[in-house]
């Protein structure tokens, strides 16, 4: 299983690093995503798969008790998946934002600052 | 010796208060500094004359082991009376030659300092020191030639100046750090002993070339001369000082000092007499075509100090003579000749040769100087310069292998110092001539005084050279063979072969004198070939370098994201390949072939899922198709995260999917379709580069799989975070107590981006404000 998952990760690697080299924006937020994915599961399988196990002390233990999976990345994990969500977010009205000032989605047109477009009705007020 | 170079720098940093006090008397503070110090390096002489050697030791960085040592011996106690002796004069005539010049305090800052610095470099005791104050040197340099900083030749002149000692300083330094390491010492005191231990190391080879780089830069040797006529852009005072007398031979010490060391090899001698004997040509060759008397002169500076390097490179007792000799007799005429044409320029306004007629008897004082320097550089009887010229024969006719060569050389410059001489001392002043240049003005004695001297002390040692000059050269020819010598110094050789080839000198450089003026007329036809000179290459090089940082900026910094990443990406496989390649670790895939079985059915199920998605994904049309696309990937690796063991990584990883579906649907559904922008072969290319880094990231992630774990913080959170922490969700407990303060980091950047998306929204752009 553990090997099967490292080609899943490097087949999520692939594509989204093939949407990130895109030049239309959507797909460049769609290539993070999954760039993110790829990111939070090499962490995870780097650090070892324990099926069931949670790293969860038992009511009736004071310490945990093998097998449970290792605490350590999936803390790590967290704070990524967390962090990852507020790049996400942000890319996401940015990319609203330029498509609004420039009506373009292509990354290549962002090359000057002439072509900013003031829209007739803000949207958001 | 501490005292002596602190004093120096603090009087340097003080002369610009002491101008707005003293005004244009500023000079005789600055004088009686520098001749304080001659004082007490001539109180050294009887000590160093007896043979002892003087050290003092100040602790530094003592950490580091690195202390500012001096280090007195005959040879440094030569120079820092050459540097301090000069320096009392130029002090003074600088005084008259800048009188009136609202910086005249700056100026004095950098005379000081570099005089200070350039004592530094020959008493250093330590290859730090001496590496310390040599920068200082080519710093002080630079600011002095640049010191008419109005003129974009001086800055050039200055800049070029610095680039090439200051590149030549870098190699000097890795140099003296090879040469510590392959001593073990960096001191001079135990430096100096272990010559054969030095020579037959293997950092020998390395540690020569590098400090030769620096040498041959500091002292304007081929191919690095070029320089130094440029350099003659600096008010003429230090044009005599630091571009004849001292700096430039601060090349000539180091490799003097470092003789007993590194000398004596073949590569030594040859790359020296090569090098040296090339340089003493070209700069004799180059002098005859010029017309501007401070070119001329420092062509021939650059000749003469081809002949110093290459007589250290014959490094026989005979040469080193010669060389300590000639180092003195041509500090004193050439010092004196560069004042005679600064004093020339100050009086007329020019420096042309041509223009220049019958100023003899308007510049009495001036003129007297020049002829009794020009007599000495041309090597005539009672002067100090013929006994240098009369060595410089006898050492080149007793080197046995290359006899016929240094001697060629040796008598082409003898022949062209001749006839400089001539046109610096005879031509200019007393050549019968219709008209005479008018003079601007006369010269005052602050100008005529101090050459005068230089030149009467060059007629003086030559007159009686056993009782002022042998002592001191003496030892200083000592340190550099390392064991005692005699000396001796005398006027008269007899009637012999050197007698002979000396007269010879005379004549055919009177001859050549004689067609100076057809000479000059060649010079054009000659200009093509300089176009290839290493001055015209430097040149090219300093102007193509923004060109190609243009170039090269504009290849990387090309503005378009796919080719940052593109780059990053490769950058990152390359040095994976770097690293992974020569220890080329195999994946022993076949012994985990059975682990493959152990896989259960809704596991297998869910990688389908994802790889149907991704596919789908790809040839999807529709911006909400995709946006759900990728929810189902998303939420697949989230049912894995918690088959593995990840409940709380699963419950986070719905949530932020969940919510990233909404936010796109929200916010993004206003956009335009997808539209093909880009053509097949760059799609070609980013499906290499992209298949190629996921194939290599699933080969590391197989790679580290291959080894076990030693993960001690698993062990100690699940013992500890119940008995310390007070929960039983260990990740939960990390996350809030162990790294509280991630957390807090964490929850700071979601806020953030929080603000920038507010920030995003409420942005609205005026058409007023738009540029």
């Amino acid at each position: 299983m553990e090997v099967l998952l490292c080609f899943v990760v490097g087949i999520l690697f692939s594509v989204g690093l093939y949407f990130i080299l895109h030049r239309h924006f959507f797909k460049l937020i769609l290539g993070l995503m999954l760039f993110g994915l790829a990111t939070n599961l090499f962490i995870f399988v780097i650090g070892r798969l324990t099926r069931g196990g949670s790293p969860i002390i038992a009511e009736t233990s004071e310490v945990a008790l093998e097998p449970f999976a290792d605490p350590v990345p999936q803390a790590l994990l967290l704070t990524a998946i967390v962090i990852g969500f507020g790049i996400q977010a942000f890319a996401i009205v940015l990319i609203r934002r330029v498509h609004q000032s420039f009506g373009t989605t292509d990354l290549d047109d962002l090359d000057t600052t002439e072509k900013i477009e003031t829209p007739e009705k803000p949207e958001f007020e | 010796m501490l005292i002596v170079v602190l004093l120096g720098f603090i009087l340097a940093f003080a002369a610009p208060l002491l101008h707005r006090v003293a005004g244009k008397y500023t000079y005789v503070p600055m004088a009686l500094a520098a001749l304080a110090a001659f004082v007490y390096f001539c109180s050294c002489l009887p000590a160093i004359l007896e043979g002892a050697l003087i050290t003092q030791t100040q602790a530094w960085v003592p950490s580091l082991a690195i202390n500012l040592d001096f280090y007195l011996d005959g040879l440094s106690l030569l120079f820092a009376l050459l540097i301090s002796g000069f320096g009392t004069l130029i002090m003074v005539y600088a005084g008259g030659y800048l009188k009136g010049d609202p910086l005249l305090g700056r100026f004095y800052l950098y005379l000081m300092l570099f005089m200070v610095a350039m004592l530094g470099v020959v008493t250093a005791g330590n290859i730090f020191s001496l590496f310390v104050f040599w920068e200082l040197t080519s710093l002080s340099s630079y600011m002095l030639i640049g010191f008419k900083h109005q003129k974009e030749e001086s800055r050039n002149a200055a800049l070029q100046a610095l680039l090439i000692t200051g590149g030549g300083g870098l190699a000097l330094m890795a140099g003296l750090l090879l040469l510590g390491n392959a001593s073990g010492s960096y001191s001079f005191t135990e430096l100096l002993n272990r010559g054969e231990m030095v020579r037959a190391h293997a950092l020998y080879l390395p540690a020569l070339v590098l400090i030769c780089i620096g040498a041959f830069t500091k002292s304007a040797q081929f191919p690095f001369h070029f320089w130094l006529p440029n350099a003659m852009a600096a008010p003429t005072p230090v044009s005599a000082y630091l571009h004849s007398a001292t700096m430039v031979k601060a090349g000539i010490y180091l490799l003097a000092r470092l003789t007993p060391v590194m000398g004596g090899t073949d590569v030594w001698q040859y790359t020296l007499m090569l090098v040296g004997g090339s340089t003493t040509v070209l700069g004799a060759f180059l002098a005859v075509q010029h017309t501007d008397l401070k070119a001329i002169l420092a062509y021939t500076t650059i000749s003469a100090l081809g002949m110093l390097v290459t007589m250290t490179g014959i490094g026989s007792a005979p040469a080193l003579e010669a060389m300590v000799v000639f180092l003195l007799a041509h500090a004193l005429y050439k010092g004196t000749l560069f004042m005679v044409a600064g004093n020339v320029d100050h009086a007329t306004g020019t420096r042309e040769i041509n223009k220049l007629q019958g100023l003899g008897k308007k510049m009495l004082p001036t003129a007297l100087a020049g002829a009794l320097a020009a007599l000495s550089m041309a090597g005539v009887l009672p002067f100090f310069g013929f006994i240098g010229k009369e060595l410089l024969y006898e050492a080149a006719l007793e080197e046995s292998t290359t006899r016929t060569a240094m001697f060629a050389v040796t008598f082409f410059s003898g022949l062209i110092f001749v006839a400089v001489a001539l046109v610096v001392g005879y031509r200019i002043f007393w050549r019968k001539t219709g008209r005479q240049t008018p003079l601007e003005h006369g010269n005052t004695p602050l100008l005529y005084l101090p050459p005068l001297m230089l030149s009467g002390l060059g007629l003086l040692l030559g007159l009686i050279p056993a009782m002022l000059a042998t002592p001191i050269l003496r030892r200083a020819a000592e340190a550099m063979l390392g064991e005692e010598q005699v000396f001796e110094l005398s006027l008269w050789h007899g009637f012999n072969m050197v007698l002979f080839i000396s007269l010879l000198t005379l004549l055919l450089g009177y001859l050549l004198y004689r067609f100076t003026d057809r000479l000059h007329a060649l010079v054009p036809r000659l200009s093509r070939i300089y176009r290839f000179g290493p001055g015209t290459l430097f040149y090219k090089a300093v102007k193509a370098l923004p060109d190609a940082a243009g170039v090269l900026t504009r290849s990387i910094q090309t503005g378009y994201l796919r080719n940052y990443i593109t780059i990053i990406i490769l950058t990152l496989l390359g040095f994976l390949a770097y690293a992974l390649i020569p220890n080329s670790p195999s994946l022993e895939l076949a012994d985990r072939l059975p682990l493959i079985m152990n896989i259960r059915v809704y596991e297998f199920v869910l990688i389908l899922l994802i790889m149907a998605a991704l596919y789908m994904l790809h040839n999807s049309k529709s911006r909400l198709t995709s946006i759900a696309i990728l929810g189902i990937i998303g939420y697949s690796v989230a049912v894995f995260f918690i088959l593995f063991g990840a409940p709380d990584i699963a419950a986070t990883q719905l949530l932020i999917e969940t919510l990233t579906v909404v936010l796109f649907v929200l916010v993004l559904h206003k956009l335009p379709s997808f539209h093909n922008l880009t053509s097949i072969q760059t799609k070609i290319k980013y499906i290499m580069v992209s298949l190629l880094f996921g194939g290599t990231m699933t080969y590391v992630l197989l790679l580290v799989k291959q080894f076990p774990l030693d993960s001690r913080l698993k062990e100690y959170f699940g013992q500890a975070s119940y008995l310390q922490g007070q929960g039983r969700n260990i990740v939960n407990v990390i996350l809030v107590d162990f790294r509280a303060m991630d957390t807090l980091g964490e929850i700071t950047v979601l806020a953030v981006a929080a603000i920038g998306i507010l920030a995003l929204f409420k942005l609205q752009l005026d058409k007023e404000e738009k540029p």
